[in-house]
């Protein structure tokens, strides 16, 4: 038997994918038409052995809760969230919980960070981590990166022959290795011997007053105080994949997510994708004009004369009116985007409403094509000359811009009803 | 060439130069024939001239601009007038060019009209002969109303009209009255001038004015130099709102359409587009489904595909827009540019035969 741990985090993290995350938990949002952590549950439940999944974090029960019991009812699978007092760390969390996850005596357990996004080989993860033996006690899911952008990861140093990881560096200062952590692992229920090691020394240190007293004593970083010491010791091992894989920081990561994510429906989930009028021919069930991939809500309503794509993602109750064009861009519920309007490289928060020939663009930033295993850069938000740097636009939810307005390169804050053009800016 | 009545007055039109203000339109063009609300802005001055009487016009111009002649020779004889050509073989100013037509000019002793030929306005040529010929001096200035006079050189006049003296661009108000750029004068003041460059604002008019020989003419309506882009847009505008109170029957009506919006017979417009206000659009031109269109003139046998947008500029001859463009910013297009689907143009001055595939997000020249 396999269970799983998604790591969600609160609402104390994610400050990166505001505003997005003001009305909605980063892990909720959603990318093509599924929320980010639907993702991770979809790759769980393909596994026939795993039975239970676990959601850890520390958003109040009333954020998560309503999903959680949507996903259990869709999936059929045992899922749960726990919720932590107070935000405990990447191991911190699962030590914590850790009687829930040993119930029933897993073989090993899947532990997956929520904001991140991949062709998950879970599968191929665990078979990896069971031909290493008892002694293997974390199997790392790894991807290799730019030597560049390696120093924002942590880094694995792996012997060639064994995969054992006999270094590891998180996020070092200088160049280490381009294998990097994804932040997907196979762990074995021995792993709580190690974190309750730390734990205890921990513990002794917090309360003689030498600890770090701004953190809980139950906080471990996974990272730096597990797996860091685990190199070497012939118990931690890599899986290195080659399939996609990226963070999710940024809001714009988060249209490069979309992308992807609807490219493996392609394989994956071909009846999600919408069909072009040309494609489908006389069946008639098409909508608009489509350029795959495109992911649209069965409740959504969308004039025949709109363009869709590609990489479009339109949320549940959306209506798009006549000669709209949309590209590269997720539209969240509710939205209303009125006729002739162009959206390129943008985000419409949900119940917003776009008028008539309004324009709204943003500048992408995916990673360079030219570079082998370049991931995406999450740009700072303001530059050196403390300007705004181009990425793309952002309509918090219940944004109103009115008719034949330009909003390019710039973020609005929800509730906003816009009255002019905006151009590289932060509307508040 | 009709009959001409040799009776009949003359006119002198200061055509001048390239036209450099008006680029990138004037590098296919003459600047004369650029369309104006559907007609060569040259052609909207002849015309008025004609009415009154005008039966000899003689156009200035510092180069040769062989098919500029030979469409205007068509005009003349649509007309049943006389165009004469005044090459200049160096650029004489606004003075130099009546010396050099003294033959012409001076066949009479009837008074002559000149004109810059950047203006644009309700032409009073009949009631300035009159006012002219009533106080009996060798000239008349007609002058216009601004709002902000210290950026121009004003005219100073008693109530009766004689002018006392010009001041440039006063820093204390004086008087809120310019010079309009249209005369009407004696042949004997050609005498004043000598063949060479001379400005006849700086150098000819005081002197005229100092032995009370010079007159203003106050015009009624609108008026404007359209010789830039930004200009041409804002005389376009009041010329329209002019043409809907005297011939409101010349401007178009049809589902969609806002405000003062002219458009030739020939072009050819979509469903569920928003034209105007201000609007010109030429012949042959075509707008298709969906587009919205404001404050622009669009010449003869442009194609704006659907779903676009354009505020606030110039399409020239023959452009072809793409679907979901964005075009405002005082942007100025030349002859014959592509703009491809979905692009953005703010302020772009784009030269002729050019293809824009990428956006233009703030105002630049695009070579």
């Amino acid at each position: 038997m396999l269970k799983a741990v998604i790591l969600i985090g609160g609402p104390q993290k994610g400050t990166r994918f505001r505003p997005l995350s003001l009305d909605i938990p980063k892990p909720l949002f959603p990318v093509a038409g599924l929320p980010l952590i639907q993702h991770h549950i979809e790759a769980c439940v393909t596994i026939e052995a795993l039975q239970e999944i676990l959601l850890i974090g520390y958003y109040p029960v009333s954020q998560i809760q309503p999903f959680v019991n949507e996903m259990q009812q869709r999936y059929d699978v045992n899922i749960k969230y726990l919720q932590e007092y107070t935000a405990l760390g990447t191991a911190g969390g699962i030590y914590h919980f850790r009687d829930q996850i040993r119930l029933g005596n897993p073989d090993a357990f899947f532990l997956m960070n929520g904001d991140i996004c991949a062709d998950f080989t879970l599968e191929a993860l665990y078979v990896s981590h069971k031909s290493k033996g008892t002694k293997a006690l974390v199997t790392i899911m790894g991807t290799e990166a730019t030597k560049q952008q390696s120093l924002n990861y942590g880094c694995m140093v792996t012997n060639k022959d064994t995969d054992e990881i006999t270094h590891y560096v998180e996020k070092p200062s200088s160049y280490v290795s381009a294998l990097i952590n994804c932040g997907v692992y196979c762990v074995s229920l021995d792993i709580f011997q190690v974190i309750g090691e730390a734990f205890h020394s921990k513990e002794q240190d917090y309360y003689k007053g030498n600890g770090n007293a701004n953190k809980e004593a139950g906080y471990i970083q996974l990272e730096q105080e597990i797996l860091a010491p685990l190199a070497a010791t012939g118990k931690m091992f890599a899986y290195q994949v080659q399939s996609w894989w990226a963070q999710i920081k940024t809001a714009c990561a988060a249209i490069y997510a979309n992308k992807h994510y609807l490219e493996l429906y392609k394989s994956k989930h071909p009846e999600r994708l919408s069909q072009s009028i040309t494609e489908v021919g006389e069946s008639g069930d098409a909508k608009c004009n489509i350029i795959s991939d495109v992911y649209i809500h069965p409740s959504a309503s969308i004039h025949s004369t709109a363009v869709l794509g590609p990489n479009v993602s339109v949320g549940p109750d959306v209506t798009i009116g006549p000669g709209v064009r949309i590209r590269e861009s997720i539209i969240l519920g509710h939205a209303t985007i009125e006729n002739n309007s162009l959206i390129l490289h943008s985000i419409i928060g949900h119940n917003c409403r776009v008028g008539r020939w309004a324009r709204i663009e943003g500048t992408p930033s995916d990673p360079d094509p030219n570079k082998p295993f370049a991931k995406m850069e999450n740009p700072a938000l303001f530059n050196n000359e403390g300007r705004l740097n181009p990425s793309i636009t952002i309509l918090g939810c219940y944004v109103t811009v009115p008719s034949e307005m330009i909003l390019l390169n710039s973020i609005v804050l929800p509730n906003k009803e816009l009255n002019r053009s905006f151009k590289n800016e932060i509307i508040l | 060439m009709a009959t001409i009545d040799k009776k009949g007055m003359r006119a002198l039109i200061l055509v001048g130069g390239y036209g450099t203000r008006l680029r990138p339109l004037t590098l296919s063009r003459p600047k004369p024939l650029v369309e104006f609300a559907n007609k060569p802005i040259l052609l909207h001055q002849i015309e008025a001239l004609v009415e009154a009487g005008v039966t000899e016009v003689i156009l200035a111009v510092s180069y040769h601009a062989e098919d500029m002649e030979k469409e205007l020779s068509v005009e003349a004889d649509r007309l049943g007038i006389s165009i004469v050509f005044s090459h200049e073989t160096e650029p004489l100013g606004t003075a130099g060019p009546i010396a050099l037509a003294r033959k012409i000019l001076s066949k009479s002793t009837e008074p002559f009209f000149v004109l810059n030929s950047d203006i644009i306005c309700d032409f009073p040529f009949k009631e300035l002969e009159q006012y002219h010929k009533n106080h009996g001096k060798e000239g008349t200035i007609v002058v216009t109303k601004v709002e902000e006079p210290s950026k121009y050189g004003v005219v100073v006049y008693k109530d009766n009209g004689q002018i006392e003296s010009f001041v440039e661009k006063p820093q204390e108000f004086i008087s809120n009255k310019i010079n309009a750029g249209i005369y009407i004068l004696n042949p004997s003041m050609i005498d004043r001038i000598e063949l060479k460059p001379t400005s006849i604002e700086k150098e000819i008019f005081p002197g005229m004015a100092q032995s009370g020989q010079l007159f203003a003419f106050e015009l009624q309506g609108f008026w404007m130099d359209i010789g830039q882009p930004k200009d041409f847009l804002t005389g376009m505008c009041m010329y329209l709102k002019a043409l809907r109170q005297r011939e409101p029957e010349r401007l178009y009506q049809g589902p969609g359409v806002l405000g003062n919006v002219l458009v030739d017979p020939t072009a050819r417009i979509g469903a569920d587009c928003q034209i105007g206000p201000d609007v010109t659009i030429g012949p042959g031109a075509i707008i298709q489904d969906g587009v919205r269109v404001q404050r622009c003139t669009i010449l003869k046998d442009a194609k704006i595909h659907s779903y676009t947008r354009v505020e606030n500029c110039i399409v020239g001859w023959e452009c072809t827009i793409g679907k979901w463009v964005t075009i405002e910013g005082m942007s100025v297009l030349g002859k014959d540019v592509i703009v491809k689907d979905d692009v953005y143009i703010n302020g772009g001055q784009v030269l002729p035969h050019k293809c824009i595939a990428a956006s233009v997000p703030e105002p630049s020249i695009v070579m």
